[in-house]
């Protein structure tokens, strides 16, 4: 096990490497990375565009500024003023020394920004998996038993209807039917923008109420498809063998249905959830946007916006780390529900 | 998925002692007993009728009409969706988008189902280092979510080409970066299904006979496995036709998708967003479409799904 785990987190590096070149070179030319160090009222001169460049490293071919921002350059000297001299060593370390550069926009280093929003976002997720993963396989199983009654039905058409549901779509609609008309007709309205009121500040009561439309927007697709797997999964199971004999042993029906049926078809869920993680975190920059939550989506959508490479870098390495990770972690506990399978 | 679509069905109707059904046939009648497929049809044949035929009752140029005095004035008789900021008539430019965001969601699965498939057979036919070196690539693209890519690449290519005229109505330019953008972040599911498809379908006899009769590679590819392999590619294509339309909605929504005047259901959306309380009929038309066509999309895929699957039999007994 401890072997394939290596080997799987050795496979990994090329395909980062892959990944952050491709995307370094897409990033290159997002919008004019200078124009946040301008300002609104004072435009940048030439001289000054030069010397930023040459400071940024943005003057350099593309293939040694992916080179400076994978390894650093602390370790060759580097012309500052741009003499053609070499005149002292660079102080960038590169990301695989954790260096990811200084965020254009905010001059200060782009892991602290993204460290800031990264467990906002975070929080939204794991909160909507552990939601939809329960609720999916109390559904699923209702469903599965109640084959093609009146509720299974219904279930099944509303997983349809909220599959094809926008995110953004569901938002506005929870954010007008219970952010506004809550107000208007006297009812109590939930919070729609932010993590807490700025007046009483972020306590746990706050975080919590200002998830709930953000956390339901973010949770109904995912919901929808996974009820469908478990339903789908849950009536191949029940009519295997190893269930009748589970009920011919004179087993109760909720302990074959959890112990024998529900372990079983709870299993595809597991690579689904392991798969679905960059649909999730695409899901989040619009939720977040919407719903004014500071999270790295939102986060993401300004900093590409600016042309602020470090920061917009940084995030896609730690969006593309996540998944290669939870992929593995996707896999290793697959082999805790299934005993069958074995990596060697 | 192999050319078993047919036979075991013939076998099924020798039993029965009825003349066979022609593929074509079986994946009909299957189709057909989908309720919800069929729902799915009708919804979407109503909507083509209201982007088309609704243009034989307002044009263009009344979809683009800027009257700041009727500006976000509600439903009415004269608006019946009310009009937008610039006091542009909902009813039109829902007419006008629905083209735009219809026809988008199409040729941007026409990219992503050309680039699919091709590396998809290339690297299951050729297999090897090939094989391995695409693999890797499509692994790479797939795992950077799509809605991030989107923006990468809109940015990217955005403000590079000028608006152009076709068939006598001018578009955006960012028409045609956003089809190709989505088209070029979307195909890699597509090209996993074609390439497992060519692995199981190369070893089959049919192969061997034509690479015997010293057909060439490209000729193999595409005209004695491709075909074999439609099935799977046809439904696949058909659900990839509604994530595409939906992925127009978000990156417009966003604020860089299609820029106006073109409208589309997705660019609508990203004004009516700011006018949230004052105006909920910019953005629940809009939406509200988008929501029909994507959900009769998806039963078509579905009904597409079940009737095209060989080991579903089931409704070929009846």
């Amino acid at each position: 096990m401890t072997r394939y785990i290596l080997r799987r987190l050795l496979q990994a590096v090329p395909l980062l490497l892959i990944i952050t070149a491709l995307l370094f070179i897409l990033t290159g030319s997002l919008g004019d990375p200078l124009a946040a160090f301008g300002g609104e009222r004072r435009r940048l001169q030439p001289e000054d565009r030069a010397r930023l460049e040459r400071q940024l490293g943005l003057d350099k071919p593309m293939v040694e500024q992916y080179l400076i921002w994978l390894v650093g350059n602390d370790w060759m000297k580097v012309d500052l003023n741009g003499d053609g001299i070499l005149d002292s060593y660079g102080t960038r370390k590169g990301v695989v020394r954790g260096d990811f550069g200084n965020s254009f926009q905010e001059k200060r280093p782009a892991i602290e920004v993204i460290g800031e929003r990264i467990g906002n976002t975070l929080l939204l997720m794991v909160a909507s998996e552990i939601i939809v993963i329960i609720l999916a396989l109390l559904v699923g199983t209702y469903s599965a038993l109640h084959q093609y009654s009146f509720w299974d039905n219904f279930i099944t058409t509303l997983s349809f209807i909220g599959y094809s549901m926008p995110i953004f779509w569901l938002a506005l609609m929870l954010i007008y039917i219970f952010g506004v008309n809550f107000q208007r007709w006297g009812l109590p309205a939930l919070p729609t923008v932010g993590m807490y009121d700025l007046g009483i500040g972020p306590t746990v009561g706050q975080v919590l109420l200002h998830m709930i439309l953000p956390l339901t927007a973010l949770s109904v697709v995912s919901l929808a498809s996974y009820s469908r797997y478990v339903r789908s999964q849950m009536l191949e199971v029940i009519h295997q063998d190893y269930i009748r004999t589970a009920y011919a042993k004179g087993l109760p029906e909720q302990m074959v249905l959890r112990g024998h049926a529900l372990k079983n078809a709870a299993l595809p869920l597991v690579t689904i959830v392991g798969l679905d993680m960059p649909l999730l975190l695409g899901g989040t920059v619009v939720t977040e946007a919407i719903f004014g939550w500071p999270g790295m989506g939102r986060l993401f959508y300004k900093a590409s916006n600016a042309g602020d490479i470090p920061v917009t870098m940084g995030i896609l390495l730690i969006i593309a780390v996540l998944v290669v990770v939870f992929q593995l972690i996707t896999d290793i506990v697959y082999t805790y529900f299934d005993p069958r399978i074995r990596y060697e | 998925m192999t050319t078993a679509v047919s036979s075991p069905v013939l076998k099924l109707d020798e039993i029965l002692g009825r003349e066979p059904l022609t593929p074509g046939q079986v994946a009909w009648k299957r189709f057909r007993r989908h309720r919800m497929a069929l729902v799915g049809i009708w919804i979407l044949v109503g909507l083509i009728l209201y982007v088309t035929v609704g243009a034989l009752f307002f044009s263009e140029t009344d979809a683009n009409m800027v009257d700041l005095r009727q500006k976000i004035s509600a439903p009415s008789g004269i608006h019946p969706f009310g009009t937008d900021l610039a006091g542009r008539d909902i009813l039109a430019r829902t007419v006008y988008g629905g083209q735009i965001s219809i026809l988008i969601g199409v040729l941007a699965v026409a990219v992503s189902l050309t680039v699919g498939v091709l590396i998809g057979a290339v690297a299951g036919y050729f297999g090897g280092v090939i094989d391995s070196a695409l693999m890797r690539f499509t692994e790479a693209v797939f795992n950077i979510p799509q809605l991030f890519l989107l923006i990468v690449l809109a940015k990217f290519f955005a403000g590079q080409t000028p608006t152009f005229t076709f068939l006598g109505r001018t578009f955006s330019g960012s028409v045609v970066i956003i089809v190709g953008v989505i088209g070029l972040t979307s195909w890699m599911y597509l090209a996993r299904i074609v390439r497992s498809s060519f692995l199981s379908l190369k070893e089959q006899e049919f192969v061997t006979a034509a690479r015997a009769t010293g057909a060439a590679d490209f000729s193999i590819i595409f005209e004695h496995i491709l075909p074999s392999a439609m099935a799977p590619i046809i439904v696949t294509a058909t659900l990839e036709v509604a994530n595409a339309i939906l992925s127009e909605a978000y990156i417009s929504f966003l604020g860089m998708g299609v820029q106006p005047p073109t409208a589309t259901w997705g660019n609508m959306l990203n004004e009516a967003y700011n006018q949230l309380e004052a105006a909920p009929w910019m953005w629940f038309f809009p939406g509200t479409l988008i929501l029909l066509v994507v959900l009769a999309i998806n039963f078509v895929g579905d009904g597409l799904r079940d009737a095209l699957d060989p080991q579903s039999l089931a409704g070929a007994q009846e």
